[in-house]
């Protein structure tokens, strides 16, 4: 840490985390408020006032079953965190403990997980998803377990990459001659030296999985009716292109800047909690 | 050079056969039977038993994945049961679309992003740096079916340039069939020359500070006369890696894009086998596309050695 600015100082002048932050607090603000109100049910249907346009009763319109696109886009919100978090949960937490199993183990049970990591990683993630979704059939479980098991290599790699790095280190060393197993080591020296390592790795990762949420749910692959998701309403806006291009800008603007504002402030993140990596980049 | 190639191609021909064992239990054993996966479970006893028969589904599960990998060698892809056409027709038809909108679409990146990049590098810091990095901070956060879609909205539904969708068919002439094209293939490289701009920027900065370039300096190069002559070769290597993925990922990842504009490719052959159940093309499919991934690789390790010939000796 740089002596004499305090961490909060440096992060508020930081300007992509700025306004990542803020970004992101936006998105938070909105999937709660969503819980407790919308201007509208969210699946309320409303077909005599169907592709009204924006209005003061309904801010960005209804779609073609006349639901208030302001409301579904609101209750996505919700949707897109749910996927994210979960995702990239099972990604961390697989994916932690073989990257470091694979660096405190060494030997052939790293070349192993290595090697199976870059098989996962060199398939592209859209198709494993799609096959496993054909295997287990659509919906928003199987689509998060897709997501989550493309993560797990990602964060395997970067985890390993950065444990081997400690474990060259001299306290890693007393470590070892004060005793300690390689378990002890990995747990209370290993991990909090790779934490902002992981931490900006999980919030690029949930970026991504919005993207692939996103998606599959447009490919009908994901999230089911009458559950709302930003994917699907591009699915249902599509059809309607040339009556409603409107309802095609919504939901596409809300992915973006969600997304947008999770990789600032990864890249925020990666500056101010390890400042040797930002030289590097 | 011998010795390096052998030693990648032995890893090469090993990743291949891994891959196929992969997509055999997950697509093959995992299903459980495929001829009750392809008829659905209402299926009467006596069809699932006939189909199992005619699938070959009732030899041992080793015999079957021999089978199946001597058919791929000899050209022998089976049949599909949705459409009772040959899989290789299917696959070549599929991938006279793909092929060209992944060629299309990766020269398009290249293009984008090499001069973004390198015009960014060469002002670091400035106010021009800080534009282009926020506009590809953007283009990453952009969905490229959404993307797809806005396009679509202009150039079709409001200026009437391009049509919605659709593929007319090489048939119809080279240039009608290529005009198709390139709204796709504009959709797939902007989002992506975002994140080869970034890279490319990054590894120009890096190789800029580095001795060799001030020695360049030092003995009357210009700035840009050093960028052509010594950084762009060193810079390329991260580059050509991401292109690489990139690459392979265009050939597969297309499927989305291939849906949005209604055309008829190879990611949209395997959506229709995948939603019709017809895991023979599927199976088919999905390992030509591990192996033109692997195979990509393989090239891009060959490409490595051509840009910088230190790395001979030092690969493991």
């Amino acid at each position: 840490m740089i002596a004499g600015i305090s961490f909060e100082r440096r992060a508020l002048r930081h300007p992509s985390f700025a306004i990542g932050s803020a970004l992101i607090l936006l998105l938070l603000a909105t999937a709660v408020v969503s819980l407790i109100w919308t201007p509208w049910p969210p699946g309320e249907l409303d077909i005599p006032h169907k592709l009204a346009l924006p209005s003061a009763a309904h801010l960005f319109g209804t779609d073609s079953l006349g639901r208030d696109v302001a409301s579904l886009i609101m209750a996505g919100a919700r949707n897109s965190i749910l996927v994210g978090v979960i995702a990239v949960a099972i990604g961390l937490v697989i994916g932690t403990a073989v990257g470091t199993l694979a660096a405190a183990a060494k030997g052939w049970v790293e070349e192993v997980a290595m090697r199976l990591s870059d098989f996962t990683f060199a398939f592209p993630a859209i198709l494993s998803a799609i096959m496993l979704t054909a295997l287990f059939g659509p919906g928003i479980v199987n689509s998060i377990i897709a997501i989550g098991i493309f993560n797990i290599p990602v964060f395997a790699r970067v985890t390993r990459a950065s444990a081997n790095s400690v474990w060259t280190r001299e306290f890693i060393l007393a470590a070892r001659v004060a005793g300690k197993n390689r378990l002890q080591i990995t747990l209370e020296h290993v991990l909090p030296n790779i934490l902002p390592v992981i931490i900006v790795q999980a919030t690029i990762q949930f970026a991504t999985a919005i993207l692939a949420e996103a998606a599959l749910s447009y490919l009908g692959l994901g999230t089911q009716p009458p559950q709302p998701s930003w994917g699907r309403m591009l699915n249902e806006a599509q059809t309607l292109m040339f009556q409603a291009p409107r309802l095609a800008i919504y939901p596409g603007i809300a992915i973006a800047l969600s997304v947008l504002g999770l990789n600032l402030v990864g890249d925020g993140l990666r500056d101010l909690l390890d400042p040797r990596l930002a030289r590097q980049r | 050079m011998s010795l390096f190639l052998l030693r990648r191609t032995v890893v090469f021909a090993a990743t291949l056969a891994g891959a196929s064992v992969v997509i055999f239990l997950v697509l093959d054993i995992l299903p459980g039977n495929a001829a009750l996966t392809i008829l659905g479970p209402d299926a009467p006893s006596d069809a699932v038993a006939a189909l199992s028969h005619k699938l070959g589904l009732d030899q041992p599960a080793l015999a079957r994945y021999f089978a199946w990998i001597f058919g791929l060698l000899s050209g022998d892809l089976g049949v599909s049961y949705a459409y009772d056409t040959p899989v290789a027709e299917l696959i070549l038809g599929g991938l006279s679309v793909s092929l060209p909108l992944a060629v299309m679409a990766m020269a398009l990146t290249a293009l984008i992003a090499l001069s973004l990049g390198i015009f960014a590098a060469l002002r670091h810091n400035s106010v021009l740096d800080t534009g282009v990095m926020g506009m590809s901070q953007i283009g990453i956060a952009i969905p490229n079916f959404w993307f797809a879609i806005l396009l679509i909205l202009l150039f079709a539904v409001r200026l009437h340039w391009f049509a919605a969708g659709g593929f007319p068919g090489w048939g119809e002439g080279a240039l009608t069939a290529l005009r198709a094209l390139i709204l796709p293939a504009v959709a797939l490289a902007v989002v992506q020359a975002a994140i080869l701009a970034r890279v490319t920027r990054s590894s120009i900065i890096e190789v800029m500070r580095e001795d060799f370039v001030r020695t360049a300096r030092a003995k009357g190069l210009t700035r840009r006369a050093a960028l052509w002559r010594h950084v762009l070769r060193n810079a390329m290597i991260p580059v050509v890696t991401i292109m690489g993925l990139q690459f392979a990922n265009l050939i597969a990842g297309t499927v989305v894009i291939e849906n949005v504009f209604y055309l008829p490719g190879l990611g949209r052959l395997i959506f229709q086998a995948i939603n019709n159940r017809d895991l023979i093309v599927v199976r088919d499919c999905v390992m030509l596309l591990a192996a033109l991934v692997v195979a990509v690789n393989f090239a891009i390790d060959l490409v490595y050695v051509t840009i910088d010939p230190r790395l001979k000796v030092q690969a493991p």
